[in-house]
């Protein structure tokens, strides 16, 4: 509750907060809001080709004579479910392995690690442009694809979070009194690092969503699905030279105000969560005196109780 | 001696990072959808026998790793006369097959290209750099003003752009005043030396924006915590206690230290900036190993595209290991690890 609070104080996780909640609205809402349906079949004339905007087409009409506005509305939701689902993955299979190579090291622990290390040299890609390339265009291949890459860097900050927790007074505790591995995990050390793990996740939706439109724009977004990155795919190899901007910008823009958002919101989760980011010696005065004579100011004092 | 081991331990894991990208890239394009021969024989018409001989050619008349029944026999050299074994002999050959497309030899291609990737790399990558260490320090430094909430703001928003959408504003702004497409203009020749050379950066130009706006916003975040976390450091209470100047600690102090992980940070970076390299290349027509591996992808050019990825997975782990060994040399806390 209390960081639900600290949250709306901060004008940046606020506006990010309602970005993302028009993008919701207007995927979940897709099929009320699209004025046309973009998949359908439509007669077009040659002057209907690339047509600039007017009343019947506020965002005019793409290189096949449909209508841009409706594409932009349904793409909404092929950047949302694959942005949520492969984080979502990448959440889970993060923190299962630094929970586990963070409690219990040793050999497990290390083999882990340096599957994190050599999955965080490879260049990610590249290396889903080839699997997607010779696996398919499918949604599902791109979600695993984005997914099963992109866990490495929760499964780091979860382990370094996991080696300090373990040695404070509660953990040791409930392993003296005979608590086992996986209730300590689950009971004592997933609540504390659970704040981190979200702002990291919230991070990584943008992340796997500029992903996908990445590849969608390389030419490896699913065939049947109308996407933000594949629309500047076409914009771009077809209308650019017409100069026709209401079909290039607007998916360009689309995926910038999701991807904003998410920042926004992740970096903001972070700064209230993260306790590395809690003191700075040169800039504020008023800490380095409580440093110096021992009183931490009030409202320093408040989070470092709730740090304990 | 502890030293040592470092370096060994370092080097270790890059020849088995190799080694398991080397597996892996023969396993991916061995699942290939189809016989790889008939993507190869366009034309159904050839006999039998011929398209026998082109599998004998390429060792698909072998086992895929080994020959358990032969091994049993204890013919172990015969055993592993395999297509693994033949695809690593290429690759030691430095032979990476034969592009579908345009039939000519991938390696021969890929070297042809990779310079230009290359310069386009370490150019936007090195603007970046020092503009995202100069920003971010500034951003740490004056935490909370209103600098640092432009600085933040700006990188947020950088980072959050496509890198290949900003490529296309870029280009329709610049469109008439700077060349948009290609490497140089058409009919100019390296023999005209210098005219040439002057044209191609002139090309660079907009790729090497593109690439440097969005890094730059990499490295000012990173920068930016890694100064924020120094600060908070207790040497920068002692030595503003013994009345260092704010510019001496901000550089004696806080830069040297935060510089230190962004050593490894910019190598870890590194396989990022190579993506987003194929997507300016691809927005630019730059003809580097990205508008390679984006055209492979239109033409399902297999060869092409494992060949490309190779390149660019060893490039990037040569590149860490580098960067591991300089940091050892740079921070000799790292012997004590």
């Amino acid at each position: 509750m209390n960081a639900l609070k600290q949250f709306i104080r901060k004008p940046m996780g606020v506006v990010g907060a309602v970005m993302l909640l028009v993008v919701v609205v207007v995927a979940v809402c897709a099929p009320w809001l699209a004025p046309y349906d973009p998949q359908e079949r439509v007669q077009v004339t040659p002057d209907d080709i690339l047509a600039p905007p007017d009343a019947e087409h506020l965002l005019g009409r793409d290189d096949a004579g449909k209508d841009v506005l409706s594409q932009l509305i349904y793409g909404a939701r092929v950047s949302l479910i694959v942005g949520f689902t492969a984080s979502f993955m990448s959440m889970f299979i993060g923190t299962t392995v630094g929970l586990v190579a963070g409690y219990y090291g040793g050999r497990v622990g290390n083999t882990l690690m340096r599957l994190v290390d050599f999955l965080m040299v490879i260049p990610d890609l590249p290396l889903m442009l080839v699997i997607i390339a010779v696996m398919g265009r499918g949604l599902l291949n791109i979600i695993l694809v984005i997914g099963l890459l992109g866990w490495t860097y929760t499964a780091r900050l979860v382990r370094s979070q996991v080696l300090s927790i373990k040695e404070r007074q509660f953990v040791l505790r409930a392993q003296a009194i005979g608590a086992g591995g996986g209730r300590i995990i689950l009971r004592h050390i997933l609540p504390q690092v659970l704040p981190l793990i979200i702002a990291q996740a919230v991070l990584d939706i943008s992340v796997s969503i500029l992903a996908e439109s990445s590849l969608a724009f390389l030419g490896l977004g699913d065939p049947t699905l109308i996407s933000w990155g594949m629309m500047l795919n076409f914009a771009f190899e077809r209308a650019i030279s017409r100069q026709a901007w209401w079909f290039l910008l607007p998916p360009g823009f689309a995926i910038v105000l999701i991807s904003l958002a998410l920042v926004l919101i992740g970096n903001t989760l972070d700064e209230i969560v993260n306790p590395r980011l809690r003191t700075h010696h040169l800039f504020d005065p008023r800490r380095m005196v409580a440093l110096v004579t021992g009183t931490p100011p009030q409202s320093e004092a408040k989070v470092a109780a709730k740090a304990r | 001696m502890e030293r040592g081991n470092y370096v060994l331990r370092k080097m270790t894991f890059a020849v088995i990072t190799l080694v398991a990208i080397i597996v892996f890239n023969f396993i991916l394009f061995r699942i290939l959808p189809g016989d790889p021969v008939r993507l190869i024989i366009h034309s159904p018409r050839m006999t039998r026998e011929a398209q026998e001989r082109i599998r004998a050619n390429f060792g698909l008349d072998k086992p895929v790793w080994f020959d358990a029944e032969r091994l049993q026999e204890g013919d172990v050299l015969g055993a592993f006369d395999s297509q693994f074994t033949a695809y690593v002999r290429n690759l030691a050959h430095g032979d990476l097959g034969i592009s579908f497309a345009s039939r000519r030899d991938v390696a021969e291609v890929l070297a042809e290209r990779v310079w230009r990737t290359v310069v386009l790399v370490l150019g936007g990558d090195l603007i970046a750099i020092i503009l995202g260490m100069i920003l971010g320090l500034v951003a740490a430094w004056r935490r909370g003003t209103k600098l640092d909430t432009a600085v933040l703001l700006g990188a947020l928003f950088s980072w959050a752009l496509p890198i290949f959408f900003l490529g296309i504003i870029l280009l329709i702004l610049a469109r008439g005043h700077l060349p948009v497409g290609g490497m140089v203009a058409p009919g100019l020749k390296p023999e005209e030396g210098l005219a040439y050379w002057l044209d191609v950066g002139k090309h660079l130009i907009l790729p090497t924006i593109t690439m440097a706006i969005v890094y730059t916003s990499e490295y000012v975040l990173i920068m930016r915590s890694g100064v924020m976390e120094v600060l908070a450091e207790d040497y920068i209470l002692t030595a503003k206690a013994k009345g260092l100047s704010t510019f001496r600690i901000l550089r004696d102090h806080a830069l040297k230290n935060a510089a230190l992980p962004m050593v490894t940070m910019i190598a870890l970076t590194f396989g990022y900036t190579i993506g987003g390299a194929i997507q300016v290349e691809t927005v630019f027509s730059w003809p580097g190993i990205g508008r390679l591996m984006y055209e492979a992808v239109q033409k399902r050019d297999y060869p092409v595209l494992q060949g490309a990825f190779l390149l660019l997975a060893v490039s990037v782990i040569v590149a860490n290991l580098l960067a591991d060994l300089l940091y050892s040399v740079l921070d000799p806390r790292v012997k004590a690890e």
